[in-house]
């Protein structure tokens, strides 16, 4: 990212952003609520625009819509909404994502098996699942993905003890076949052990940069973040 | 692009299905706009002279339309309502399914659901509103293609407005105007296959077909950018 800017709403969510990530890198998002996180792994994923400056991921120009378009096929996306419809079951709903991104479906099963769903769960509605089976229901369509770059949004939100190990297990598994991964998290103590390089956005610009893991810093305020916004 | 077009399709219905809202609360709800406007229109009434049915009798068409389209407006808000409800929009972005082919399935499943609601309807309106039928073929092929001219319309209108928090009361207002030349053509053509006047009929179940066809080219072409911003 080369002074990226990505308006939400006419707000400079991101605003002058400078970020450079090596593929097969873990990189933490620290920030305060409104930093610009959501909005940095919206970009990532070709989903928000680029109003300003210059952004390339996975070698893709963000400016131009046909290779946004392709690079959105390459990203996997865990974000606060879970992506799922709430009338299906888990394994229906894994077998039209499957299918809706070109997924052999027989894949689904194994996928089943490793996130713990394949019991009772794959035949239960998603509206009656709890968070984390929810959170983990879209892990599930997200891993059937087999995506490049991982954008995880709180990925431990939500998720009891074994479920937590599972993330940091699955992320370790996805880089290790070569995949890079991103991700914003308020869960410092927990991404921190995960993380190759650590990252502070205020104001929707990069703060301070530092390698591996950074538990020591506080987390930004909201109050810091809006000084930031303020300052000239 | 069909591909895209009947996974979505499958989708969708296998939601309805699931839910029940479809046959629990529109189906009702176009069911109780029909006895209101039999309430409201008095099955006695007739105009001297004019013709020896009554003027509910007379009127069905228009009145069976005015219910399929107000309740094509609560089918239609659900089929995006799915989508947008927990950011799937944006997953189906991510997949990268062919625009037109997401367009498509979705029409197609709403299509299905009215043309059933419609067999429900027209039934009632029969019993309701004492309503003849002389030219069956002719009433299928205006069902079917009126069917198709409003949904692919409203599809258009629902994505539109799929991103915004006034979506539900924005809805109506955009797809109402779209649909009156539809609406008028509808109830003719019904008319003709109602009373028997099948010539006059066909006319306007040609001109329902041109509709359709003119309204599907414009959502095949436009819904790619329209999903895009939504």
């Amino acid at each position: 990212m080369d002074r990226a800017i990505s308006l939400i709403d006419q707000f400079p969510a991101l605003a002058g952003l400078d970020l450079t990530i090596e593929a097969g890198e873990i990189v933490l998002i620290r920030g305060a609520n409104g930093a610009g996180k959501s909005t940095l792994l919206r970009l990532c994923a070709g989903l928000a625009p680029l109003n300003g400056g210059a952004g390339r991921v996975l070698g893709y120009d963000l400016s131009n819509r046909d290779q946004r378009r392709r690079l959105r096929r390459e990203v996997g996306l865990l974000a606060h909404e879970t992506f799922l419809y709430d009338e299906l079951t888990v394994e229906e709903n894994l077998m039209f994502w499957a299918r809706a991104n070109r997924v052999d479906p027989s894949s689904v099963e194994p996928v089943l098996d490793r996130l713990a769903l394949s019991g009772r769960l794959r035949n239960i509605k998603v509206a009656r699942l709890s968070a984390g089976q929810r959170r983990r229901t879209s892990l599930a369509v997200m891993v059937c993905r087999r995506p490049r770059l991982w954008l995880l949004d709180e990925p431990h939100g939500g998720l009891d003890q074994a479920g937590r190990n599972f993330v940091d297990g699955l992320v370790n598994h996805a880089v290790g076949f070569g995949a890079t991964v991103l991700i914003a998290s308020h869960d410092i103590d927990r991404s921190s052990v995960l993380a190759t390089r650590t990252i502070t956005l205020a104001g929707g610009q990069v703060q301070a940069h530092r390698a591996g893991a950074d538990p020591v810093l506080d987390e930004p305020t909201d109050d810091a973040a809006e000084e930031q916004l303020r300052a000239p | 692009m069909l591909r895209d077009a009947l996974l979505m399709a499958r989708k969708d219905l296998r939601i309805e299905l699931a839910s029940r809202v479809a046959l629990g609360q529109i189906l009702p709800f176009g069911a109780l706009v029909l006895i209101m406007f039999g309430l409201a229109i008095s099955p006695d009434l007739s105009v001297l002279g004019a013709d020896e049915r009554s003027v509910l009798a007379q009127v069905s068409p228009g009145l069976f339309w005015m219910a399929v389209l107000f309740s094509s407006l609560l089918t239609l808000g659900r089929s995006f309502a799915i989508e947008s409800s927990d950011g799937n929009l944006d997953a189906l972005k991510m997949a990268g399914l062919d625009p037109a082919g997401v367009f498509l399935g979705k029409a197609g499943a709403v299509i299905v659901q009215l043309l059933v609601l419609e067999l429900l309807l027209g039934f009632g309106a029969f019993v309701l509103y004492d309503a003849p039928l002389s030219d069956v073929v002719l009433l299928v092929t205006a069902l079917i293609l009126a069917t198709t001219a409003v949904t692919v319309a409203g599809t258009l209108y629902a994505a539109l407005a799929s991103g915004l928090k006034v979506r539900d009361t924005l809805v109506p207002l955009l797809v109402l105007p779209v649909l009156a030349p539809v609406l008028l053509a509808a109830t003719l053509a019904t008319e003709a296959a109602v009373f028997g006047s099948s010539e006059d009929g066909w006319s306007w179940t040609m001109l329902l077909g041109v509709f359709a066809l003119l309204y599907l080219g414009i959502g095949m072409l436009s819904f790619g950018p329209i999903l895009e911003e939504s």
